[in-house]
Formats: structure tokens, C-alpha cells, sequence
């Protein structure tokens, strides 16, 4: 009690900060420029390889145009089915079924664990033949592959919000169900769920293995079969396809973070939704 | 990033003050008014697998009235706040709102204006939008909606931040925000659970008295809850002081600081000295520090070693060579000034002392401590092994 132990006189917190700033080891420059030439040459390679008149004639080869489409419908078809089963689910095992986020977190891994080719011969087996000609089945099979990364897009979205709090403060206010559900608790997942959309994006224009087993001609297969009669054009049309995704999901990170700006939301990234909370707490 | 922390500290000062929010000259009918109801707990016990977090809890509210539940985290409070709200059910008792059983009414239909000890505003609404949510559901018009909620703001003070996103407000204006939208759906009751609880010291305090305002003006029927005595003696009329699932004393702070009905409640409330005593003449008296004065609520009738509990102005102190403690130290409060005494090498107790009589109380200096002659709260004798309860 009588005696008060000396402190050790704490370093100055911005110290090291400003020197992370200021000045960057060396080794740090190292590993970002060995991982740049592991990533961009490849991509020079191709640019070489393809040379710039496979460019102009991509568009013009037969096949081009409806292995793209084919591709976004899924995309499309494959988000919209996604969020409309991943959030309603989430929400509600975060608000009434806690205990159960564990096993949720164990059932939707078991795609990336299980391998396509797996989940492809089962699903062949059983799938009506109805549905065989249509991309609907192979939209369903994407859904089931986007489920582990939409999952945990909307989970990190719900862990940042508090939304046993703002549910039952709507409910007090007089908010029934689905008004709590769309007024409060959607537009607040906003970013998760963007995030969770570039995910699914980037997932469905560029799978192939299911695709090409279920005898769909997305564009990524498109790609592999052109590539064996042409394949500077196939290299073209490859390197072409990931400069437009790349567009595609700046775009759609671009309008998050805004939003997310305005509302004090978290930001969109590819992989988790960060918070950025500006609250000063007085 | 810079230019938004400049303007949220210039409108938390432009806004901060408690004094100036408390009264814009009421109008005939303030927004937000509506008779209070009279609210009646009855025997409410809930368990939550093996602990009882309600044991037949039992209280009244009369109209208007500000009630707050205080106890130690655990007691309890939360969970019969909760219960009134609709968001937790009872096992057995009732919640009755102006004599009406609610126990079948859901939560969204009660009526109940509630404010959160988390932030809990829509993180995607301005700041009255947020406010007139309550009247959207409700259905009240656009124009009358945007046009209430902006009188409710500025009845909080924050008729400037009504465009603002939460993020970009104060916690404390977060509160009143969070505040002024409870109160936007008239609410037959309002329910406080521990709204202040996140805030630093100084806006707890001018919110605390903001409330107090609001709910004298309004006349809302307002249940109360916190651990933070302070806040509760200082704006409520009645405190609930409850312990394990019930309640121990409901009273006037006055009369909960100066009459406790049991040890808990007197140590909870304050600050409470131990001294040892004996509890003699059939637990009618009890003499201590060589004093023998009347046994107050001599709850244990038997004769025999007793604690005697005294508040820190309770005891008298005076500097004397050959006194029966020792000064170990002391704190300057102001008039007073707490003085440390060890008491016959063995009891510790606190004095509030006017700091001019203190002079010669250094530490280490001898002094005599005296039992003034009015009856004196007793307590069973608390062991070693006891653990001790809160207080200062």
C-alpha cells in the first residue's frame, strides 16, 4: 500500500508510428517486389504473347458473346438467389439461435472442403433433366459454392452492428418484424452485403470446374476451348476478362465505401467488413 | 476527417450545456406529453436456467413518478426492466400498466419508450429520422412526423444535429437522441436501463439532469435502472435498492441514506462504517467505542457481538494524546475533509471531519472517536471470511 511502484517510463505512442510511416525496411520492399513480379509477370507474359491484333478480333470469334452473357446471367442469378436465402437465414440465427453459429460456420465450409467435382457427380445424378438445359442448375450448384464467403460477409456485417439492441429498439418504437428487418436491420448490412455480391461476382466468372463438367460454355470454358485452336486470342480474351472483372468489382467497392461513408457503415473488402467507427465517446 | 471533428466538438459544446435544454418556456402541450400510468409489478420471479434472476419482486409506481432500480450487477434490475418492456416474459407475477395486465402483449405493442445503455440508434438514419421512426410506424404523416421529431430534437438541444448521421454525433448527444425518440411515441412508461452508463463522468451528470427535467415536464411515468447510487439518489423520487431478485428497500433517497432497512441497503447507499459492538438490554441497546445508545432495527434480537453501522458524519472525532485511534490519512473534499482512522489497531473507519477542525489530524496523530448518543444500526458481527460489500 505505502509503496507505489515506479512505472517504466512508457516509449511515446506516435514514435513508432511515425517511423512506420516516415522511413519502410527495407525487406518490406523486398517481399512487396518479389510478390509483384510473382503477380504482373505472368500477366506481361500474356500481354506479349497475345500481342495487340488478338485484341481487336476477341469479340468478333464465334462464341464470345454468349459464353459472356451466359456468364453474367449467372452471376446475377447466382447473387440474387444467394442474399435472398444467406441473409433472412443469418439474421436469424444471430438474433434467436446464437448457439447455432458455430455449426453454421461448420456447414458452410463444407464446399470449399468437399471438392467441386464431388458435389458435380452427385448433383448430375439427381438433377432433373428439365432443369439440365437451363442455367438455373448450374446458378443453383454456384450458390451452393458462394454460400461460405456470402455467409461470412453477412456475418461479419451482423457482428459489427449490435442487432439484438436495434431490433429490440424498433420493437419498442412499435416496429413488427419485417419492418425491423427493412428499414433496419437490410440497410445496415448494405456493405456486408456488397461484399458478399464482389465476392460471388468474382466467384461465378471465374469457375470453371463445374461448368465445364455440367457442358456449360461460360466464359471461362469458352476461354480453354478457344485456347486449343487459338491461343494468343485466348490469352486475349483471358487477360480482357480480368481487367473487366477487375473494373467490376472496383466499381461495385467504389459505391460501398461510399455509402459506407455516408452512414458511418463499415467498408467494402474482399474479405472481411471493417468498421470504422468515428464515434468520439463523450 | 479533421473538419468533422471540429464540427462534432463544436456542437457538442454548442449543445452541451444541461441548464440551458432544461426549460424553453413550455408550451400548453409539449411534445412527447401524455398522462402517466401508473405501473404495478406483482410477484414477478424469472429464472434463467439455475439462477433467479427475479424472486417474487413486487412494486408499485404511481403516476408520473420517477423510480429507480439500483443494485449490483446481477440483482436482478435488467431483467424486471426488461419484463415491463415485453422483451423477457415472467415465469410467474404480472406487469400491470393503469391496472391492465400486459403479459400478452408483445413488446412492439406496450407503448414503452425505451433508451438503451448501448448506443442504439439506426446507424442508417439522420438523427430525426432515427427520432421519427416511432411516429413511421405508427403512421403518422410525413410532414407531422418530420415535424414532431424536430421538436422532440430540439427539446434534447439538438435541433442543429437533426441532419447528422449516429457516427457523426457524441455519445452523450447520442443519448438524448436516443431519448427524444423514446419520447416521440408518447410513451404510457419510459424505461431508462443504464443510459448513462457509457458516458464519462461530466455528461453523465448534466444528461442525468436533463432527464430529470424532461420526465418532470412531461409527467412520464419513468422506471429507472442503474448500479450508479449517485445517479439514482441524486434525480429520482423512490429508489428500489435490490438485492438477488428483490427488492430490500424502496424509499425517498433521504430516507433510503439515513433509515436503510437492512445492512445490504446501508453499505450499497454510501458510505458505511463497521464498528465492533455488543448488542445488550434484549437487543434494545448496543455499546460502542464506549458509548451505549438505542439498537436501531435490532434485527438479530440476541444478545451479543454486533457491527455497529455509522456513516463517516456519523462519528465524532477530536484530537487527544491519549485517544483510541490513529489518523492513517486523509482526504480533502472541500468543507470536509475524510480522515482515516485506525481505530484500537484493529478497525479502520472514515470521518468526514469540517476541514477547519482538522488541523492537528495529520497522520499519525492521536485522536478519540465517539459514538454519538442516536440509535445506531446494527449488523450481524462480519467475519474474516466475509466478503466485503461495496461502498465508497
Amino acid at each position: 500500500m505505502a509503496a507505489v511502484a515506479q512505472a517504466p517510463p512508457a516509449p511515446p505512442a506516435s514514435a513508432p508510428a511515425r517511423a512506420r510511416r516516415g522511413r519502410v525496411p527495407a525487406w518490406r520492399w523486398a517481399i512487396l517486389l518479389v510478390a509483384g513480379i510473382y503477380f504482373l509477370l505472368p500477366l506481361y507474359a500474356a500481354l506479349r504473347f497475345a500481342g495487340i491484333k488478338a485484341y481487336g478480333s476477341v469479340f468478333s470469334r464465334t462464341g464470345f458473346t454468349d459464353a459472356l452473357w451466359l456468364s453474367v446471367r449467372l452471376a446475377i442469378i447466382t447473387t440474387l438467389i444467394t442474399l435472398a436465402l444467406m441473409v433472412p437465414t443469418t439474421v436469424y440465427v444471430h438474433l434467436r439461435l446464437p448457439r447455432l453459429r458455430r455449426l453454421m460456420e461448420g456447414i458452410t465450409i463444407l464446399p470449399i472442403v468437399i471438392p467441386p467435382v464431388v458435389l458435380i457427380v452427385g448433383v448430375l445424378q439427381v438433377a432433373p433433366g428439365s432443369l439440365k438445359a437451363t442455367p438455373w442448375l448450374l446458378a443453383l450448384e454456384y450458390v451452393i459454392l458462394a454460400m461460405p464467403f456470402a455467409y461470412r460477409a453477412i456475418d461479419t456485417g451482423l457482428r459489427a452492428l449490435d442487432v439484438k439492441t436495434l431490433t429490440e429498439a424498433a420493437e419498442s418504437l412499435g416496429a413488427g418484424w419485417g419492418a425491423t428487418l427493412w428499414r433496419v436491420i437490410l440497410p445496415n448490412l448494405r456493405t456486408a452485403m456488397l461484399s458478399a455480391t464482389v465476392l460471388i461476382i468474382a466467384l461465378v466468372l471465374g469457375e470453371f470446374t463445374m461448368a465445364s463438367l455440367d457442358l456449360y460454355e461460360t466464359f471461362p470454358v469458352w476461354i480453354v476451348q478457344f485456347d486449343q485452336t487459338d491461343a494468343a486470342t485466348s490469352v486475349a480474351a483471358s487477360l480482357g476478362a480480368l481487367f473487366v472483372t477487375w473494373i467490376v468489382l472496383m466499381l461495385i467497392t467504389w459505391a460501398g465505401t461510399r455509402q459506407a461513408r455516408r452512414t458511418g457503415g463499415g467498408e467494402v473488402t474482399l474479405f472481411t467488413v471493417a468498421r470504422t467507427d468515428t464515434t468520439t465517446g463523450s | 476527417m479533421a473538419t468533422d471533428a471540429t464540427h462534432d466538438a463544436a456542437s457538442a459544446r454548442s449543445s452541451g450545456a444541461a441548464g440551458q435544454i432544461a426549460a424553453p418556456a413550455a408550451p400548453a402541450a409539449p411534445a412527447g406529453a401524455r398522462e402517466g400510468a401508473a405501473v404495478s409489478l406483482r410477484s414477478l420471479s424469472r429464472s434463467f436456467g439455475q439462477v433467479r434472476a427475479l424472486d417474487g419482486m413486487s412494486l408499485d409506481i404511481a403516476p408520473g413518478e420517477l423510480v429507480a432500480l439500483l443494485g449490483p450487477s446481477g440483482c436482478g434490475k435488467t431483467t424486471a426492466l426488461r419484463i415491463v418492456a415485453g422483451f423477457e416474459s415472467a415465469d410467474a407475477g404480472q406487469v400491470l400498466i393503469s391496472g391492465k395486465d400486459v403479459s400478452g402483449i408483445p413488446a412492439a405493442r406496450r407503448d414503452m419508450g425505451m433508451v438503451f445503455q448501448s448506443y442504439s440508434l439506426f446507424p442508417n438514419m439522420s438523427a430525426l429520422d432515427n427520432v421519427a421512426f416511432g411516429l413511421r410506424m405508427r403512421k403518422i404523416a410525413g410532414a407531422r412526423r418530420k415535424q414532431r421529431a424536430a421538436e422532440l430534437l430540439d427539446m434534447v438541444g439538438l435541433a442543429a444535429q437533426a441532419r447528422q448521421h449516429p457516427h457523426q454525433l457524441s455519445g452523450g448527444q447520442q443519448q438524448r437522441v436516443a431519448l427524444a425518440r423514446a419520447l416521440a411515441i408518447e410513451p404510457r412508461v419510459l424505461l431508462l436501463d443504464e443510459p448513462l452508463s457509457a458516458l464519462d463522468a461530466q455528461v453523465r451528470v448534466q444528461l442525468r439532469e436533463q432527464i430529470r427535467a424532461l420526465q418532470r415536464r412531461l409527467g412520464t411515468t419513468t422506471l429507472f435502472v442503474t448500479h450508479d447510487q449517485e445517479e439514482a439518489l441524486s434525480i429520482s423520487d423512490r429508489v428500489g435498492v435490490m438485492r438477488s431478485g428483490r427488492l430490500e428497500q424502496v424509499a425517498e433517497p433521504p430516507v433510503l441514506y439515513s433509515r436503510p432497512a437492512t445492512a445490504f441497503v446501508a453499505e450499497f447507499v454510501g458510505t458505511m462504517n463497521r464498528v465492533p459492538g455488543e448488542l445488550t438490554a434484549g437487543g434494545a441497546q448496543v455499546t460502542a467505542l464506549g458509548t451505549t445508545v438505542p439498537a436501531h432495527d435490532g434485527h438479530n434480537a440476541a444478545d451479543g457481538p454486533v457491527d455497529v453501522l455509522v456513516r463517516p458524519e456519523g462519528l465524532a472525532v477530536t484530537a487527544a494524546g491519549d485517544g483510541n485511534g490513529i489518523v492513517t490519512a486523509r482526504t480533502f473534499r472541500g468543507a470536509v475533509t475524510r480522515v482515516s482512522v485506525l481505530i484500537s489497531g484493529e478497525t479502520e473507519v472514515r470521518i468526514d471531519v469540517p476541514t477547519a477542525d482538522t488541523a492537528a489530524m495529520t497522520p499519525g496523530a492521536a485522536v478519540q472517536v465517539t459514538l454519538p448518543p442516536a440509535p445506531a444500526l446494527v449488523a450481524p458481527r462480519r467475519t474474516a471470511g466475509d466478503a466485503p460489500v461495496l461502498a465508497d
